[in-house]
């Protein structure tokens, strides 16, 4: 079967079951065209592949979760408000988790949205035995079911999900799993090949034209249940287009309206085209992880300070065209995780000179250290300059820094071997861009003592009794300011101790066109477009 | 004729398998995890390992591999991890689209190698002679990434005469989509026309300095005639120089694609290599070696047909 014979398949298969087939365009419609830096349409099955840039682009416009991110303001860090549920309650014992599902929803084929398609999306992910379970969805939803033990309809617009321990953070993972519509998949014989073509979720936007490795265009959903986010443009066209290069040749040339993450040395360009380069901080941070194995350094407070404080992260930030902020810690300030770190995290040279020699390294007897980075990645930005320059800072306060670059793959593959992997002996330091939006996976499984690899992130094998008690009293913390509070305390103590070298948080920067306007830069890895307006 | 074409389609057979094992053995050593495109950071360790043994990532390599290659014998190039989608229904399309644009940068490239490469020739020693190779050594040293960025940068961003990536939309039409396929040519065109240019210039020398040219200019033969014969006794070897450069060009257009998002088998390949997509890697590797075999077969006929001194010998040796 071709390409084309397969798109026909499905298209014919979605008029049968409810759904249009692909308009043509018609004349005078408002289209938002969006370059992506990825080099295929994510999965569109409900489940996005690609990482945060497929949820950004296909989950939240196509599908909605029980939760979602208010992306609406970028002042403050984004919080988790109702979407398809309309609100939530845990119980006492802290893992009984029930939804109260939005009455009136309906996917775009027709079908009601009622807690039995709740209930048949989470089969789908979590139950080999079922028949809609889809092993290329449930790959995405892993560390989701990982504390699932039983969910169950109450009613027809209740459900309980049930964790195997107690987990306040459990909610923070639920807005990545899209709900598809189980009578669409029905209708086209339980065939997720063909749902994918011409899939049915609740979302804003609706897809009608799906290239591989090119293009998928959507269409505003009219009907879409929230009023207030109907989106004001007619029709989204995401194109798949991985070099950078490429894509401000797009906007420049005026094929495309946005383009995601413009390299810095072009900002100026596109700025004189008379185009918007939007940014802002986000949970994001790029550091260097450090190793408490036996032998390293940085097993002394001192040694891990100065290497704080030795960072020149303004020169960093200039250097790449203010696309960075400085970090003061692993979140931003503007977070509410931030707190009150006694742990001024600043360039103070001749501090770091200071605690270096009161660790006994000095000119003579400099501190050697390997440092681990990638010659790109997600997320990295651009770590090999980046990494030179800390090296240069290092170097100038007492170290003696070894930088080896491997590629990204790589990279992540040394991070899983642990700081005690033998692929890992005499390297202290990894460069891995993370992501503080979901705290069990940016604070609890990067530095819990229990979730060294292949049970989390703890490639430093950092173990804290008071990180861990402080991270246990926020995982019991259901009170959403509570949580916060005691998410912040252990910011604060791992920000103290230097746990990291904390360098910058990338300020994602977007390129749109003039005429491109309503767009709000959340501090979060997703966006809004159902906010944005084409003009002209 | 046929039992040559048998022969020949059989001796590839070993060189698809080899280039496959390759391409299996590359994918294996380097470090990382095969399964790491379908597996999210976050995931526990027992839900990956679930993921690994459904995709047979936990079986030995030579079971892996023999299993892929029984599936191909028939017919089955498998999923591709990192979509779901068949691996045959990525890669032909990507193989069309690589096709349609070495078919326009090979006629490019062959009209202007040939025409650039005769002149040379005939004015051998003089200054357009020293004009034309400068240009051939500059076609074949620039590198296509540089020259794509400047076209765009030129054409699209600054003239705005041209579209800067993509195919165009299936709505603009053909005279909307042909538009898009100007650029990525001509940066595809430079390196095998300058190949060409310098082959043609030195074949058709060879031939020039030949007793029965000069027997037929002394006969008072028109030049035009003359050039005709001229290019009838070059064309055999010029022909080989040309089909390995349109073979290349089926393989080697990754960085090209890239730039202008065009979505072929280079730009397929370079996505696969990048998520780790291992049957995506091999199924184009395969399909792209297929592709490369038969296009030096193509050629070889085409030279016999050119050449009878060519199917004697054939015949003769064998």
């Amino acid at each position: 079967m071709d390409r084309r014979t397969f798109l026909k398949a499905g298209a014919s298969a979605g008029v049968l079951a409810g759904i249009r087939p692909a308009p043509a365009r018609a004349q005078g419609e408002s289209v938002l065209r969006l370059a992506m830096t990825l080099s295929d349409i994510p999965q569109t099955t409900g489940m996005a592949t690609q990482g945060a840039e497929g949820i950004r682009f296909i989950t939240n416009t196509i599908y909605d979760g029980l939760l979602r991110w208010d992306l609406s303001q970028g002042e403050t860090t984004a919080e988790m408000v109702p979407s398809l549920a309309e609100s939530y309650e845990v119980d006492e014992s802290g893992t009984v988790w029930t939804f109260r599902l939005r009455p009136g929803v309906v996917f775009h084929d027709g079908a009601p949205f009622t807690a039995d398609d709740v209930v048949w999306n989470l089969e789908k992910l979590a139950n080999r035995d079922a028949p809609q379970f889809d092993q290329a969805q449930a790959n995405q939803a892993g560390n989701f079911l990982a504390n699932i033990a039983s969910y169950e309809k109450l009613d027809d617009l209740t459900v309980a999900i049930t964790t195997t321990t107690p987990d306040s953070m459990f909610f923070y993972k639920v807005d990545r799993i899209g709900m598809s519509s189980r009578a669409h998949w029905e209708a086209l014989g339980g065939d997720w090949a063909a749902f994918a073509a011409q899939p049915s979720g609740t979302g804003p936007f609706q897809l009608v034209d799906l290239v591989p490795r090119e293009r998928a265009e959507l269409v505003k959903n009219a009907a879409y249940w929230d009023p207030n986010r109907v989106p004001k443009v007619d029709r989204l066209v995401l194109y798949a287009m991985p070099d950078p290069t490429t894509r401000v040749a797009a906007l420049l040339s005026g094929q495309v309206d946005w383009v995601e993450a413009p390299p810095p040395d072009t900002i100026p360009r596109i700025e004189q085209s008379g185009a918007q380069i939007v940014m802002n901080v986000y949970p994001h941070v790029w550091p260097f992880w450090l190793s408490f194995d036996e032998g390293s350094p940085f097993l002394d407070i001192d040694v891990r300070r100065a290497a704080n404080l030795a960072i020149d992260r303004e020169g960093i930030a200039q250097f790449l065209g203010g696309v960075a902020r400085p970090a003061k810690g692993l979140v931003a300030e503007t977070s509410p995780w931030f707190g009150s770190p006694t742990f001024d995290v600043r360039y103070d040279p001749e501090e770091a000179r200071r605690l270096m020699a009161q660790a006994g390294y000095g000119p003579d007897n400099p501190c050697r250290i390997k440092l681990l980075t990638s010659q790109a990645g997600s997320g990295q930005m651009q770590p090999m300059p980046m990494s030179e320059i800390c090296q240069e800072n290092l170097n100038a306060v007492g170290f003696a820094v070894e930088v080896e670059v491997v590629d990204w793959e790589a990279l992540r593959a040394r991070r899983r071997a642990r700081a005690d992997g033998a692929e890992n002996e005499g390297t202290f330091g990894l460069n891995n861009s993370w992501s503080f939006q979901d705290p069990d996976f940016g604070f609890m499984s990067a530095f819990m003592s229990n979730r060294a690899p292949p049970d989390g992130n703890n490639w430093g094998l950092y173990s804290d009794e008071k990180a861990d008690e402080l991270g246990r009293a926020a995982q019991m913390a259901f009170d959403p300011a509570e949580r916060d509070a005691a998410i912040a305390r252990l910011h604060e103590y791992l920000v103290d101790q230097s746990v990291w070298i904390t360098v910058v948080h990338d300020m994602n920067p977007r390129a749109l066109a003039a005429n491109v306007t309503g767009f709000v830069a959340p501090q979060n890895w997703y966006v809004d477009l159902t906010s944005v307006s084409v003009t002209g | 004729m046929l039992r040559f074409v048998l022969h020949r389609l059989a001796y590839a057979v070993p060189i698809i398998v080899g280039v496959s094992l390759v391409c299996f053995l590359l994918v294996h050593v380097a470090p990382g995890d095969p399964a790491s495109a379908l597996i999210p950071d976050d995931t526990p360790p027992e839900i990956a390992a679930q993921i690994r043994a459904a995709y047979g990532f936990d079986r030995p390599l030579p079971i892996q591999y023999l299993t892929w290659l029984g599936n191909v014998a028939t017919g089955d190039l498998g999923l591709a991890l990192s979509t779901r989608r068949p691996v045959i229904e990525e890669v032909l399309p990507a193989v069309a689209n690589t096709l349609r644009l070495a078919a326009g940068a090979i006629v490019l490239a062959c009209v202007a190698g040939v025409v650039l490469g005769t002149l040379a020739a005939y004015r051998a020693g003089r200054t357009s002679d020293r004009a034309i190779s400068a240009i051939g050594i500059s076609g074949m040293s620039v590198p296509q990434y540089w020259l794509g960025i400047v076209l765009v940068i030129v054409f699209s961003v600054e003239l705005g005469l041209l579209p800067a990536t993509g195919m165009g939309h299936p709505d603009a039409g053909l005279a909307g989509q042909w538009q898009h396929m100007i650029l990525p040519t001509i940066t595809l065109a430079t390196v095998p026309a300058g190949v060409i240019a310098r082959s043609v210039r030195s074949a058709v020398s060879e031939v020039l300095q030949q007793e029965y040219v000069q027997a037929l200019e002394a006969k008072g033969l028109p030049a035009a005639w003359i050039v005709l014969h001229v290019a009838k006794n070059a064309a055999p070897a010029l022909l080989a120089i040309m089909g390995l450069q349109f073979a290349n060009l089926l393989g080697g257009s990754i960085l090209v694609e890239t730039i202008f998002a065009w979505p072929g088998s280079g730009y397929l390949l370079n996505s696969a290599i990048f998520l780790r997509d291992l049957p995506l890697m091999q199924g184009t590797v395969l399909v792209l070696a297929l592709f490369f075999v038969l296009a030096n077969l193509a050629v070889d006929l085409l030279q016999m047909a050119l050449d009878p001194r060519m199917n004697s010998a054939r015949r003769g040796s064998g």
